[in-house]
């Protein structure tokens, strides 16, 4: 009998439009996209050129640094477009679909066969580095460390993400083969899976460890967890995985082809039927909400409310997100004895208790646009990040420590259990309206590019 | 409110650059954005907010803040009327109701205008020469700092004051959420430093010198306020007359009985009477999170502490004051609800509050005490406890990152 972990800090954030249990099938979208800015840490080399014929696991670019992280394409078709921004940079590999779906074929491996050598290079040639963090500095793995384990959290705690239960419905032997080649490549029995209380879906896994977690969000970021379980010492590196992403590691395994499942969480208020999608990897986001929508009013968010990215109709679903949000667009100016910062504010959700909503009860949902709700300022008021923070780890010392450049404090405080996700829940309760996120981002990169 | 908004909005290109106004950038544009919460989208990082902002947070303390403001408003026209013996002691509070109301007002306002005008004009004046936006923290300190005054104090002098602590304490050090010293209480210091002599004695009642000179003032009546007595007894034997004479005002009958400090009944600083006006205000502060119960909890803890320390010493008649009635007097209640939790100028790591709020306290009685040249003890506490927070909180988080250091030797040495 496993312990209960309780996580005692942090918070759900009661969004309107969580998403059903109920599964649709996504119609099979016209565009395919692998967008190398959703992946931290690398610098794409092409292997493809415009109008070349790709199959379903041909390799689109690789990281220039570490050439076994490979990114493939997950259907089959020819390179459309090759999308750069400023400076030449690579924003996105097109590729236009042909509906035959071609796929090209990888040996079979049995997991158990191989050694820590030959699994690294399967794990390489199937392109499954690109679905593979690290912490510290929440990147993308090298593929030539030798971890201290890989930890895989088993549930999402991010408002209106995806049931885990559903993605992983029926796909319980994929998810086995793929926790099997885990373990080679961490050498041994140095996995671990983060368990929600409650869950059944991880009790008959062989070969991992599993950690029951408690508590409300971020229990499900790998690195709460980690913290909770056995905590990141300088100079050690863990791996982490979603979970869907081991399953499609485990299936493209044993079955010799690659597979880029995805089953999406279409949810938020402004989205007319909240559930879940079985789609593929990269695909546009029509096919997802099933329409174009108001892009004036809706927000569309590729990923979760507090990290995902804005995008577009004609965008694509990022390569490490497995929801898409549909938020009201905050871009009205509020009154301010109306729904301004002096109103009653009895539909407003707060973490702070300037506002009563606080005492309505917890099965409220709300709806709530993307506005700023007031201006960026100094840092003021303590004490409100330590409460949504679960780590034994000083957040504002450890910002004020970036904002420095000071490397030698970063390190002391802790920075390198964090990834930016985990502060997520301090920007969202910032009275100042910092950007949180993006200065622990410019921290963690400062200290990789630092130690070299 | 449309109307509204679309005027603000005809009118804002003579305000952008190269407009006729563009110099005032700064008022347009805090007027604007307190008016209107703008319609700024969420970039990067979190797509949604929370929906408080500075200005919340600051509207709540200033809410806080009204109940020490109306009774400290009526409580100077009580006192006044008691001075000239219009009233007597045992009189029902609500005779002459609104003649109190209406002679503190007439004092207290003028205070509260000239804090906020020279307050805030100088704020917009660096906010334009820096071109940042306007910080909402003076809003608060420029309700603090009338309420700490006495109600005759020169408006010139609130004036210089205000201008010091918000230019030396504030502005020099980069603006709001920049400072070490608490604002107000720096207001406050520089003039018990700089006109020590016009600070004292005779201006805690509104007219009292021209009541006494007048021949006026009714039988007691001296001005000082219950730290002021309290003071001239140390160094004097226990039972001399003077002394016995000055504790009796502290007894159950007196004029600064328990109940009477409690309720605010005595001359003060405009705010700081009254411990039960303060308490409604701690609890708004606390309900609504804003301010730091542990700080307040353990500034009261220390408060009392070092009383009763001082109980059991028993040195002399100051220290045989009850810690109970020492913390309900002087600005006791008020800096430990209002100054000690400016959470600028306080301890800003969760265990650093305990400390940083308990020797607030200690210090508070202990100062108070001590020396009775500073009757007004919890002013120097909270302002030496302001210049420790930092050395507080170093010790916090070393003791955290030790932990982590530790932790990380075990880890290497599991595996050498």
């Amino acid at each position: 009998m496993t312990t209960t972990i309780r996580i005692k800090k942090g918070a759900d954030i009661r969004l309107k439009g969580r998403p059903a249990s109920q599964v649709d099938q996504a119609p099979s979208a016209a565009l395919y996209a692998v967008q190398p800015p959703n992946y931290k840490g690398i610098v794409p080399k092409l292997e493809v050129k415009e109008g070349a014929a790709v199959e379903a696991g041909s390799v689109l670019f690789h990281s220039k640094e570490h050439s076994n992280v490979k990114f493939l394409s997950p259907v089959s078709g020819t390179v459309k477009e090759i999308v750069r921004g400023e400076k030449r940079r690579i924003l996105a590999v097109v590729v236009e679909a042909d509906g035959k779906n071609t796929e090209r074929s990888f040996a079979t491996v049995d997991a158990a066969s191989l050694d820590r050598g030959a699994m690294v290079e399967a794990v390489a040639e199937r392109g499954f580095f690109a679905f593979i963090e690290q912490r510290p500095f929440a990147t993308l793995v090298n593929p030539s460390d030798k971890p201290r384990s890989i930890h895989v959290s088993g549930f999402d705690s991010a408002p209106l993400a995806a049931n885990m239960e559903v993605a992983l419905a029926g796909r319980e032997a994929a998810f086995q083969a793929g926790i099997d080649a885990l373990c080679v490549l961490a050498g041994g029995q140095n996995v671990q899976i983060g368990s929600k209380k409650g869950q059944t879906l991880y009790n008959g896994i062989q070969g991992a460890d599993v950690h029951v977690f408690d508590g409300p969000h971020p229990a499900g970021n790998a690195g709460v967890q980690i913290h909770h379980t056995r905590p990141i010492n300088k100079g050690e590196v863990v791996w982490t995985m979603h979970p869907e992403d081991v399953a499609n590691l485990g299936e493209t395994l044993t079955s010799g082809t690659y597979c880029a499942k995805r089953t999406v969480a279409v949810a938020g208020s402004e989205c007319s039927a909240p559930r879940h999608i079985n789609a593929t990897l990269g695909c546009q986001i029509t096919a997802l909400t099933g329409g174009k929508v108001d892009e004036s009013n809706v927000r569309i968010v590729s990923g979760n409310p507090l990290t995902g990215d804005t995008t577009k109709n004609d965008g694509f679903l990022g390569g490490l997100h497995h929801q898409v949000c549909l938020l009201p667009e905050g871009n009205k100016p509020k009154f301010l004895l109306a729904d301004g910062w002096l109103g009653l504010g009895l539909d407003k959700f707060s973490l702070s208790k300037s506002y009563p909503t606080w005492l309505l009860p917890k099965s409220k949902e709300f709806v709530m646009d993307t506005c700023n709700n007031g201006e960026e300022r100094a840092f003021v008021v303590t004490g409100q990040y330590e409460p949504v923070f679960p780590f034994d780890i000083y957040p504002v010392q450890l910002l004020k420590s970036i904002l420095a450049n000071d490397i030698d404090a970063m390190e002391k405080l802790g920075i390198y259990e964090v990834a930016p996700e985990d502060f997520a829940l301090c920007e969202y309760a910032c009275t100042s309206k910092i950007a949180v996120q993006s200065i622990v981002r410019e921290g963690l990169d400062m200290l990789k590019k630092e130690l070299g | 409110m449309k109307a509204l908004h679309n005027l603000l909005d005809s009118i804002r290109p003579q305000f952008e650059e190269g407009g006729k106004f563009s110099k005032f950038w700064v008022v347009y544009d805090s007027l604007e954005t307190f008016a209107f919460t703008p319609g700024h989208a969420t970039k990067n990082g979190v797509h949604i907010r929370d929906g408080v902002d500075l200005k919340r947070t600051m509207f709540m303390v200033i809410l806080a803040l009204v109940p020490a403001l109306l009774f400290g408003t009526w409580n100077q026209g009580h006192q006044y009327l008691l001075s000239i013996g219009e009233i007597a002691a045992n009189d029902s509070l609500s005779l002459m109701f609104w003649d109190k109301l209406f002679i503190g007002a007439v004092k207290v306002l003028p205070l509260v205008v000239v804090s906020y005008g020279v307050g805030l004009g100088i704020e917009f004046l660096f906010a334009g020469m820096r071109g940042h936006s306007i910080n909402e923290g003076y809003l608060v300190s420029g309700m603090l700092i009338p309420l700490i005054m006495p109600v005759d104090c020169p408006l010139w002098m609130v004036a210089l004051a205000v201008a010091f602590a918000v230019i030396i304490a504030k502005e020099v050090f980069g603006g709001t959420g920049m400072n070490i010293l608490n604002v107000a209480l720096t207001a406050r210091a520089f003039l018990f430093f700089a006109y020590p002599k016009q600070l004292s004695g005779e201006i805690w009642i509104h007219n009292v010198k021209a009541s006494a000179d007048a021949g006026l003032l009714a039988d007691g009546y001296t001005g000082a306020t219950a730290l002021g007595h309290l003071a001239s007894t140390v160094g004097k034997g226990m039972e001399e007359p003077a002394v016995t004479g000055v504790m009796s005002m502290f007894g159950a009958d007196g004029m600064f009985s328990l109940t009477n400090s409690f309720l605010g009944l005595i001359p003060g600083s405009i705010g700081e009477t009254s411990a039960l006006a303060i308490l409604i205000g701690a609890a708004l502060l606390i309900w609504t999170g804003i301010g730091s119960w542990k700080i307040m909890s353990s500034f009261l803890a220390g408060g009392l502490v070092m009383g009763l320390l001082f109980n059991l010493m028993g040195l002399n008649a100051y220290m045989t004051l009850p810690a109970i009635h020492q913390v309900v007097m002087g600005g006791f209640m008020f800096g430990m609800v209002f100054m000690a939790t400016d959470p600028v100028s306080a301890s800003q790591t969760e265990r650093g509050k305990w400390i940083y709020g308990f020797f607030g306290g200690f210090l508070s009685i202990m100062i108070r005490v001590f020396n009775p040249a500073y009757p007004e003890g919890v002013m120097m506490a909270i302002l030496f406890m302001n210049v420790m927070a930092p050395l507080i909180d170093h010790y916090v988080i070393q003791a955290n990152v030790g932990k982590r250091e530790k932790r990380a030797l075990a880890a290497q040495g599991a595996t050498a």
